[in-house]
């Protein structure tokens, strides 16, 4: 098991109650939609994964390793072993789509003849290739997706994390954004992915988890859950 | 650390101060204005002291013998004041020079006192200056005490109001470096904190990334160093040219002692320096913590 979740629940401080005794387990190579209206708990149970939120009480392990008992200095070497998709992109302006991409391998302290070889490679999966000395500013929501995904799998992470990741796309754009994802979890890459997109959960028959209120109300192996 | 790791922090430093040069600019400039003025009152503070310092040696006991005290006894009043504690120089004037100083004083060519008074009145005496000039009253006590020693004067009343002045002139220019000191740090530590806050998302990638602290801390520290000695530079190189103009001027005009020592100085403007570099590392340190708490 790659992810375990124990009787996770977490209350923040201004006393709202975002997750309420989740246990789950997600397997190596699995592709996963977390599913729910907005203030469901998805982004709160995504934060967890990286440790930007600790759990009130439960447990969480990540490839064996207790999250939640964690020292400050081992949770950058967790993040090493995730890739994270946001739904804003989060790239830097001032950075070329080269540049993006190689910062995430630079603040890792990859070395250098290591990012010159990786960083085309990684621009060429996501079909950016040609677009290397461009800025952000310069390409469409659908492209800078795509260097979020880039930077995402730069330092091939055991898990990758999206969160809404195609929230601000157009539906064609959202479709090439998933077949990206389908083939790096193809590539035996882990998906966890919150969305609200029912259409892309319905036509990709993968795991869906429902929360609401903080619990989960269905946990579906098929993917064909009711909507 | 790792050589390439200190290559990557100074290139990062670099390009950041570049690239946010209004801020480059304003932190730069603070550190400098801060420096400058904490340089003028150290500056006026040691000026100060060293006057107060002159002052306070200038204080000396006079001894007056008695008028018949034979020259042996004058002699052994000599080694008495020497024994005594604290003691620094004693000096003899004998009545002779006593007329002539005083002569002096009112004016040689006006009266002769010689011819006037026919008969010197003066007595002999013992100029007595101590060791610390603070000690001044109490050896005036002691010498007092001395056989044969008539009476003793040295300024009374006056010189414990003037140590008394000194000190808290001292006290309160402390008191005033301190607090110039301590707005220089959140000055600074606030510009930097901009600057800080103007890469906050940046930070935040890097965090969720999975870089260390110390990997995004590294360039911010640079950074501080570079502004800080950049901006105690400017402020020295001014307070430098400012303070040898003043001298040139002064030396003409006043009778007022400045200190014109190459070495003081040279100390002054390397601690200035380093206090720079000093600022722009609490300043970082103090700003960059809560932007890591992720």
């Amino acid at each position: 098991m790659l992810v375990q979740f124990y009787n996770v629940s977490k209350i923040y401080p201004n006393g709202v109650k975002a997750l309420d005794d989740i246990s789950l387990k997600i397997d190596r190579g699995e592709f996963l939609f977390l599913m729910g209206p907005s203030g469901a708990g998805k982004s709160t149970l995504i934060k967890m994964l990286f440790r930007e939120e600790k759990p009130t009480r439960g447990q969480i392990f990540i490839a064996s390793r207790s999250v939640v008992r964690m020292k400050r200095s081992e949770i950058p070497s967790l993040r090493r072993s995730m890739g994270i998709v946001f739904q804003d992109f989060k790239l830097l302006e001032s950075k070329t789509v080269s540049e993006n991409v190689a910062f995430a391998m630079e603040v890792v302290g990859a070395r250098n003849h290591e990012i010159k070889n990786r960083v085309p490679e990684v621009i060429n999966m996501v079909g950016l290739k040609g677009k290397e000395d461009a800025f952000p500013g310069q390409l469409s929501g659908g492209e800078q997706q795509r260097v979020g995904i880039a930077r995402a799998i730069a330092n091939q992470p055991l898990i990758l994390i999206a969160d809404e990741p195609t929230g601000n796309l157009d539906i064609d754009t959202s479709n090439e954004i998933m077949d990206l994802l389908y083939s790096i979890n193809r590539k035996g890459t882990t998906i966890i992915m919150a969305t609200h997109a029912r259409e892309i959960v319905k036509a990709a028959h993968k795991r869906v988890i429902m929360l609401e209120k903080g619990r989960i109300i269905t946990d579906d192996s098929s993917g064909d859950y009711a909507l | 650390m790792r050589m390439r790791n200190i290559i990557y922090f100074i290139k990062e430093a670099m390009k950041s101060l570049r690239r946010n040069t209004l801020l480059t600019f304003a932190t730069i400039s603070t550190a400098s204005i801060c420096i400058l003025i904490l340089g003028i009152a150290v500056l006026i503070t040691m000026n100060a002291s060293q006057f107060m310092n002159k002052l306070e040696s200038d204080v000396e006991i006079i001894a007056y013998m008695e008028k018949d005290t034979s020259g042996t006894q004058i002699a052994s009043i000599k080694d008495s004041i020497k024994n005594i504690a604290g003691v620094k120089e004693v000096k003899f004037v004998s009545c002779e020079e006593a007329l002539e100083n005083l002569q002096e004083s009112l004016g040689k060519d006006k009266y002769d006192l010689k011819e006037t008074l026919e008969k010197n009145p003066l007595p002999d005496s013992y100029q007595i200056k101590t060791v610390n000039p603070h000690d001044v009253p109490e050896i005036a006590k002691r010498i007092e005490l001395l056989a044969n020693v008539k009476a003793v004067t040295y300024g009374k009343g006056i010189v414990e109001r003037l140590f008394e002045v000194t000190k808290w002139v001292r006290l309160v220019s402390i008191f005033l470096i301190g607090l110039l000191a301590f707005g220089a740090i959140f000055l600074i530590a606030t510009t930097i904190r901009l600057a800080i806050y103007a890469r906050r998302k940046e930070i935040y990638l890097m965090k969720l990334i999975g870089a260390t602290d110390g990997f995004i801390r590294w360039p911010f520290f640079i950074e501080g160093i570079i502004l800080g000695s950049f901006g105690a530079a400017i402020s020295i190189v001014v307070l430098a040219l400012g303070y040898q103009s003043l001298i040139v001027r002064m030396d003409s005009l006043f009778f007022l002692p400045l200190i014109t020592g190459q070495d003081a100085l040279l100390v002054l403007y390397i601690s200035l320096l380093i206090t720079g570099m000093f600022l722009g590392v609490l300043g970082t340190l103090i700003s960059i913590n809560r932007f890591l708490d992720v």
